[in-house]
């Protein structure tokens, strides 16, 4: 008897020390979550799991920028299981390329909803496969976090926007670098595509009626064009206090090569750029672009605790040479806030789920604390970084926070 | 004689085993998978027999008549916009775009700072005129590729990569052109053609069917075309252009055409696919979605219309199983299955079903020439200087060809095409 006693006893407190354990720790058990009452409209989730769905290119041109972003989605989610996943549930994995070609995008984005009937997709990173993606997300209600800072203009219900928009990454930088720089007169250029097309209209704007400072040149480069010669003999002509440049993808090495070839280096010339990240420096090298600035919400230096952390556990997870850059780390939180969505809504249903975000402040984002708002951004801060020969860059500035507007009157 | 023996005997048909062909493939296509697949699975099909169109025009293209086009991704990208500019406009009625700078026209518009519709958009708000531009724009644009190269006597390798670099200056032009074209996002968001929405299920499925009718209608454009005298001059001219030219026949003018046909195929292919995806983008105008064109057609055999077919279906399913299943490396599996099928199958799975089918005999008239179409006295003369070719052609091994060879000398021109003809399996 005394050993079955014990036992028992033994059993009891094994017992109470779980769930002691479970209620510190604020998981929530599978059991109190009943499936049928979570998932009332037929997405993959069981009494143990939860699919969502991976959707970046693992191949093609743009694997080299969105393997920053599948890596911090996959390490997120990896944690996020390790704490016993999302109530209770534990998140599997189903991965899709979009291989750097839109109709994939949006062949695939079907494919996860209607055939997977993922409850969310983690995915997307140029506009051109957001705006491919989208109606499928849109007809099929599903629900897409989205990392790349990007246009604007554009406000999906069935879309989380955890990069910046055009507006907070452009307004409090050019704001800093006239009041900083004593800076008049600006040369914009970008890579003839959408979104430095409307982050130049934007800045424009900006320039010309709040600061007033003077556009002295506004130039677009083809897409992975890498012909620079004629541009730079053209701001060495109007000598710009500030050259504002938005080059993508292979165009960004040529460009400031080629700047540094003409004897246009940081201490010549300034330039900040909204479309420099710790990934782009790899190619670029961190010698050609010593002392220029660029305008992010999060740099990889940052010396706050949370963003130490995720450092490590990336670098752990994925190697000590891996850098991480603002998109790398805007990819990170979407799993972390779809954990946290679901859980305030109780459900995995999408409506509850997309009602259930706006609000929430997410306290151990990287970057530092970021709340989502009712338009499906995320309030953040700007921050400036100058670049140092070692590839990474020291913020120089950080900005109040800054709420996302993505329909900015007076900048269309 | 009853409709079977009718049937076979019509060099339309392609013999008897043309018929089950052509008869097994329209139960694949309109039963076996309609039944077999749910809509999602259907829908990509669907997707995948829009690029049968730009195969079955290469096969007359390129397996009949030798020309190597590498940019028949022009041709259905320009079927493809046409359908999507009216989709677009369609989309883009003042209501649903009121939040832009200027309502009622298309959102990549007032991206880029348009404030009004550009002229040449106009007309595609009408349906009919859409449909006429789908046809037409593209043999248009064929016309003048086809007239500049063929009357210079551009031909072969030379042919090849200037419709490459058309292609390319073509998706270059989307692209930088975006205030008018959308560009590299392409034209997204099609939702409703003529106030049906084209996004639902039942229209799906409505839109598979036309577009496997339309399919068939191509390939029996194809199959008449392929089998009529100029059918049989388009060979000539593959194998010995010099000759046809000197019998006395403009080489250049029956080019023309058979690039313009296979270019308003492709056109047709790409305005379905737009209907059936729902948007156009230039990632189906440059460089490599042509090249791929030409490797389905290639898989498939690239003398067989009907190979065309299940090689376009072959490679697609291939691709999208391969990325589903391994998303980090299934480019190389892509790729092991071209280099193989190069390598150890040449004339594509309609060579593969040939060759067995003639080792077992499974078709006893396979091997027996198909009665020679009606040919007039000009092709008469073409023949006399035809037939020197018979002794390179009885060197093959095939055993067609061997049977072939024993009658009569005059019957020999029709070697190839029944070789042809064996192919299309």
């Amino acid at each position: 008897m005394s050993t079955l006693n014990r036992r028992g006893f033994m059993k009891g407190a094994l017992l109470g020390a779980m769930m002691a354990a479970g209620l510190i720790s604020g998981h929530a058990l599978a059991a109190d979550y009943p499936t049928a009452k979570v998932n009332t409209t037929g997405l993959a989730v069981t009494d143990t799991t939860v699919k969502v769905g991976i959707l970046h290119s693992a191949t093609g041109t743009m694997a080299i920028s969105e393997t920053g972003s599948i890596q911090a989605e996959k390490l997120a989610i990896e944690q996020i299981n390790a704490m016993g996943g999302i109530l209770g549930r534990k998140i599997e994995i189903v991965q899709e390329d979009g291989a750097s070609d839109w109709p994939t995008f949006a062949e695939k984005a079907k494919k996860l909803l209607e055939k997977d009937k993922v409850a969310s997709v983690m995915g997307c990173w140029t506009s051109a496969s957001r705006k491919a993606a989208l109606p499928v997300f849109e007809k099929d209600n599903g629900l897409l976090f989205y990392p790349t800072f990007y246009e604007g203009l554009e406000q999906s219900k069935n879309v989380f926007y955890t990069g910046q928009e055009a507006t907070q990454q452009i307004l409090a930088g050019l704001d800093w670098i006239a009041k900083e720089k004593k800076a008049k007169t600006f040369y914009l250029i970008g890579s003839d595509y959408i979104w430095p097309r409307t982050s130049m209209k934007i800045a424009r704007k900006h320039i010309e009626q709040h600061l007033g400072g003077k556009v002295v040149g506004e130039e677009y480069i083809a897409l992975g064009d890498t012909q620079f010669g004629s541009v730079i003999n053209k701001i060495k002509l109007k000598k710009p206090d500030v050259i504002y440049a938005a080059v993508v993808g292979g165009s960004n090495v040529a460009w400031f090569k080629q700047l540094n070839a003409a004897g246009l280096n940081s201490s010549k010339q300034t330039m900040l750029t909204i479309s420099v990240t710790e990934d782009e420096v790899l190619g670029i090298g961190g010698e050609n672009l010593a002392g220029f600035y660029s305008a992010m919400k999060y740099f990889q230096s940052q010396d706050n605790d949370s963003n130490k952390k995720f450092v490590e556990a990336f670098k752990k997870r994925w190697g000590k040479d891996a850098v991480i850059g603002d998109v790398t780390q805007a990819a990170y939180l979407g799993p972390w806030l779809y954990k946290a969505a679901v859980e305030r809504a109780g459900s995995f249903d999408v409506d509850k789920v997309q009602a259930a975000l706006p609000g929430y402040e997410f306290k151990d984002a990287p970057e530092g604390p970021v709340t989502v708002e009712a338009n499906h951004h995320l309030t953040t801060k700007l921050r400036i970084g100058q670049w140092g020969k070692d590839g990474q860059a020291k913020v120089v500035y950080t900005s109040g926070y800054i709420k996302p507007d993505p329909f900015p009157k007076g900048y269309q | 004689m009853t409709l079977w023996e009718k049937m076979k005997a019509s060099p339309l048909m392609g013999g008897k085993e043309g018929v089950i062909g052509l008869a097994v493939l329209a139960a694949v296509i309109f039963v076996v998978l309609p039944l077999g697949v749910d809509i999602f699975r259907l829908n990509l099909i669907g997707k995948y027999l829009t690029y049968a169109f730009v195969a079955v025009g290469l096969v007359m293209l390129w397996g009949h008549g030798g020309i190597l086009s590498l940019g028949q991704g022009i041709f259905f990208g320009l079927g493809g916009y046409a359908m999507a500019m009216f989709l677009k406009l369609e989309a883009s009625d003042p209501l649903s775009t009121k939040i832009q700078s200027t309502p009622g026209i298309p959102d990549f518009m007032d991206w880029n700072q348009l404030t009004a519709l550009p002229w040449f958009w106009e007309p595609f708000k009408s349906l009919p005129f859409t449909i006429f531009a789908v046809l037409t724009i593209p043999a248009l644009f064929a016309y003048i590729i086809g007239y500049a190269m063929f009357k210079r006597r551009v031909g072969g390798v030379y042919f090849s990569i200037i419709t490459q670099a058309i292609a390319l200056i073509l998706s270059i032009l989307i692209v930088g052109q975006q205030g008018y074209t959308g560009g590299v996002n392409g034209m997204t968001d099609l939702r409703t053609m003529l106030g049906w929405d084209i996004r639902t299920d039942s229209a799906k499925y409505i839109l598979y069917f036309v577009n496997g009718l339309l399919l068939f209608g191509a390939i029996f454009l194809s199959k008449y075309i392929m089998s009529s005298k100029f059918g049989m001059l388009l060979l000539a001219m593959r194998d010995k252009e010099e000759r046809v030219r000197f019998s006395g026949y403009d080489v250049s003018n029956f080019k023309i055409f058979i690039f313009c046909l296979a270019a308003m195929m492709s056109a047709v292919g790409g305005a379905m696919f737009t209907l059936q995806v729902g948007f156009m983008s230039p990632s189906f105008v440059g460089i490599v979605p042509s090249i791929e064109m030409v490797i389905f057609c290639a898989v498939g055999g690239r003398a067989s219309l009907i190979g065309a077919v299940y090689g376009t279906l072959l490679v697609n399913y291939g691709k999208t199983v391969f990325s589903e299943t391994y998303p980090e490396m299934w480019l190389f599996l892509m790729g092991g299955l071209f280099i193989s099928v190069v390598m150890f199958f040449p004339s594509g799975l309609a060579g593969i079903w040939d060759k067995y089918a003639t080792k077992y005999g499974w078709f006893k008239d396979k091997a027996e020439p198909v009665k020679k179409p009606e040919v007039s006295t000009s092709e008469g003369e073409a023949q006399a200087v035809l037939t020197e070719t018979a002794p390179e052609t009885s060197m093959a091994t095939d055993s067609a060809a061997k049977k072939a060879t024993r009658k009569k000398a005059d019957t020999t021109p029709a070697i190839d095409s029944n070789k042809m003809r064996g192919a299309e399996a």
